[in-house]
């Protein structure tokens, strides 16, 4: 922040080296403050009059290079522009480039490589980079391009760290949880290469902001996570006439190509001019994703930026490369060129400066531009959902083998649990067998497993992916992923105590269940009717005689309430009486019921 | 019957019993004297795809958001859905990422 070396001139300075020494630091300063200062300069014009000098600008050539030096932010000659240099000065022929001496000393090992060398790194120095997205490609295709000395970049983001994010999205640390990204982003890359101007762009990249951001840079990186941003980003180079870089990560694979580049580079809606159903969109918040793989992605759109700003290489035009990190390959495969009849960039298109502002993303993709869980559906009665303290209330009630009287606040849980009373002991068996299979999962083991458990009238029924059940669940739920319903469906309907036959004649899925998997649906079959047996008698006088299968109460677990709808809607529709499911899932039960429970 | 070495990537292997790769004698189509990728798209889906056919094909294509190479090539360039397949080729069937 403040000049560093005045303050730390030595007393005695009568020695002539220390003089020079104190020179030195001094005109290196001066070099810093000229580059900041041509940069903002540089910023001003393009400020001014953004049009006229934009064809300059994109991916320069090696040809058009080594003489403009003398405009860029790395102009002028430090040796005059040192008011206080030595008189007595070695003698030092006049550089041919403009880069300062603090320049060439950060970027020395750049100016070295024969294949890249001193005016590539120059007109690193002019370009400047936007980067649409600081999240696990943004993180270190920022830092790498600070690193480079890229005389501007432009971070976008509309979001805030998250705890979540930290294990890659390097950039940003676990002291900045809640601060904004872009911001975050700014402090990682000023710390990186304080030469480097950076800036943040709080709000995020609109259709209405768009081209005013793409028009301020020479490249555009997409590091964004959402088809509503990539469409837009996409469409938003073709009309500011700017390369892009694109990359895209979600579990072990990745994909990197450059759009909108060359005579006859595609654009991202020649390659897909029909957007994909959210359906086929994963989410890095759903499908999970291996911190590494956006690491490696982010690096080679770094790579790609400085090859389209330096004139070095061959850039990936028609050209995509997919990274799968479990087998470690790459494979580079060849694309179409630009489409004639593409709407953004095909002979006469649709999309133009005048109308990308008002184009409606959104609903072309059919999603919002963030990757964000979708909206929580209200698929059943409010009314008969179960918050999570009425869930709590209800085990808790089953767990003291108490009468329901006020334990359970939800309408229909008294009867559930009074009911509990009568079923339990069947119901526990049924559990014992589900947990038997599941390995009696020790980070749930409060409950035990295989055996009869306290007298439980309820069953929770959790549809969540394997993955996540293995990180933690309630005790004694019964795990029967979301996917796996249709195959299972004739164990689950036995577990829930449907009546006989319910079981739809007109399901495909569950007759091949009973015919196909064998093993499971078997075993499932014949462990209700031995946990009947064994306590049988107790059950039978309880009065289970107007409900010949006794019927727990059933509560459908998820991560967040959608998918438990879902299966509690179907199973009621196939005779599962009273079913219901936990408002907001887990995550509504880790954050007012167990805040110890890690929050997924 | 043709051996074709077909290849899922970006989450379709999801569909296909979370195989990534394998090989298979595809049959050619009747009235026809050589595999195209449409009828190839088709006969995965009646006999490979495990799950949810419309996150793979919509008609008689592939879903938007998934790309086709054959022999590391977008099949754009060699006709589409009337690329001929031949014996020993590398098909890839890979769905367009968005994350990151």
């Amino acid at each position: 922040m403040s000049p560093p070396d005045q303050t730390t001139l030595p007393s005695n300075c009568d020695d002539a080296s220390t003089l020079r020494v104190q020179n030195e630091a001094l005109r290196n300063q001066v070099d810093t403050l000229q580059e900041q200062l041509a940069a903002l300069k540089a910023e001003l014009e393009a400020a001014r009059g953004l049009t006229a000098t934009a064809a300059d600008t994109i991916a320069p050539t090696p040809a058009d290079a080594p003489r403009r030096a003398s405009c860029g932010p790395c102009g002028g000659d430090p040796s005059t522009s040192a008011p206080t240099a030595p008189p007595a000065h070695p003698p030092r022929a006049p550089p041919r480039h403009g880069l300062s001496r603090a320049q060439a000393e950060r970027y020395s090992r750049h100016l070295l490589l024969p294949a890249f060398g001193v005016a590539a790194q120059e007109r690193l120095c002019r370009g400047s980079v936007l980067i649409v997205g600081c999240g696990g490609l943004g993180s270190p295709a920022a830092m790498y391009l600070a690193a480079a000395g890229v005389g501007r970049l432009g971070l976008v983001d509309h979001d805030s760290v998250d705890v979540s994010n930290l294990h890659r999205q390097v950039m940003h640390s676990t002291a900045r949880v809640g601060m904004h990204k872009a911001l975050s982003g700014r402090l990682t890359c000023a710390a990186i290469n304080p030469t480097v101007q950076v800036e943040a762009h709080v709000c995020g990249l609109s259709p209405a902001s768009a081209l005013a951001l793409v028009d301020g840079y020479d490249v555009v990186i997409d590091a964004s996570d959402n088809p509503a941003t990539r469409y837009l980003v996409s469409d938003a180079c073709v009309v500011a006439g700017k390369p892009l870089v694109s990359a895209a990560a979600v579990g072990t694979d990745g994909q990197l190509t450059v759009y909108n580049h060359g005579p006859d580079g595609p654009c991202y809606r020649c390659l897909f001019p029909e957007s994909p159903s959210p359906e086929n969109c994963s989410r890095c918040g759903e499908a999970g994703v291996l911190g590494v793989v956006p690491g490696v992605m982010g690096c080679l759109q770094a790579l790609e930026a400085i090859k389209l700003l330096s004139g070095v290489g061959e850039v990936a035009s028609k050209k995509l490369t997919l990274f799968d990190a479990l087998s470690g390959r790459f494979t580079t495969v060849r694309l179409r060129g630009r489409s004639p009849g593409c709407v953004a960039c095909g002979a006469s298109p649709a999309l133009t400066r005048a109308s990308l502002p008002d184009y409606d993303y959104v609903l072309f993709t059919g999603q919002p531009p963030d990757d964000g869980p979708p909206p929580d559906l209200q698929l059943l009665d409010a009314a008969a959902r179960l918050a999570p303290a009425e869930v709590a209330a209800l085990l808790a009630a089953e767990a003291n083998g108490a009468e329901a009287n006020g334990a359970a606040a939800a309408d229909g849980a008294a009867e559930a649990v009074a009911e509990a009373g009568e079923q339990g002991p069947e119901a526990g068996a049924k559990r014992g067998e589900d947990e038997a299979r599941a390995g009696a999962e020790s980070s749930t083991g409060s409950a035990g497993p295989a055996g009869p458990g306290p007298r439980r009238g309820v069953l929770l029924l959790d549809v969540r992916p394997q993955a996540q059940y293995d990180v933690m669940a309630l005790p004694g739920a019964v795990h029967v992923p979301f996917e796996r319903l249709d195959e299972r469906l004739g164990e689950v309907l036995a577990l829930c105590g449907a009546p006989a036959g319910s079981t739809p004649a007109g399901s495909s899925a569950a007759e091949s269940s009973a015919a196909n998997s064998a093993p499971t649906s078997a075993s499932a079959a014949e462990a209700a009717p031995q946990g009947a047996a064994v306590d049988a008698p107790e059950a039978a006088a309880a009065g289970a005689g107007n409900h010949p299968p006794p019927r727990p109460r059933v509560v459908v677990l998820c991560r967040r309430g959608n998918n438990s709808q879902r299966v509690a809607a179907r199973l009621a529709a196939l005779g599962v009486e009273g079913v219901t499911d936990m408002v907001g899932g887990y995550q509504a039960w880790a954050r007012q019921v167990d805040p110890a429970m890690p929050l997924l | 019957m043709v051996r074709v070495r077909l290849e899922f990537s970006g989450g379709l292997e999801l569909l296909f019993g979370n195989q990534k790769e394998c090989e298979v004698d595809v049959p050619v189509a009747s009235g026809q004297q050589e595999l195209t990728a449409g009828h190839l798209i088709l006969w995965a889906r009646d006999n490979m795809l495990q799950e949810r056919p419309e996150l793979f094909v919509k008609g008689n294509s592939v879903r938007p958001g998934i790309l086709v190479l054959i022999n590391e090539c977008d099949w754009e360039l060699c006709g589409a859905g009337e690329s001929t397949i031949s014996e020993g080729d590398h098909v890839v069937f890979i769905s367009t990422l968005h994350g990151g």
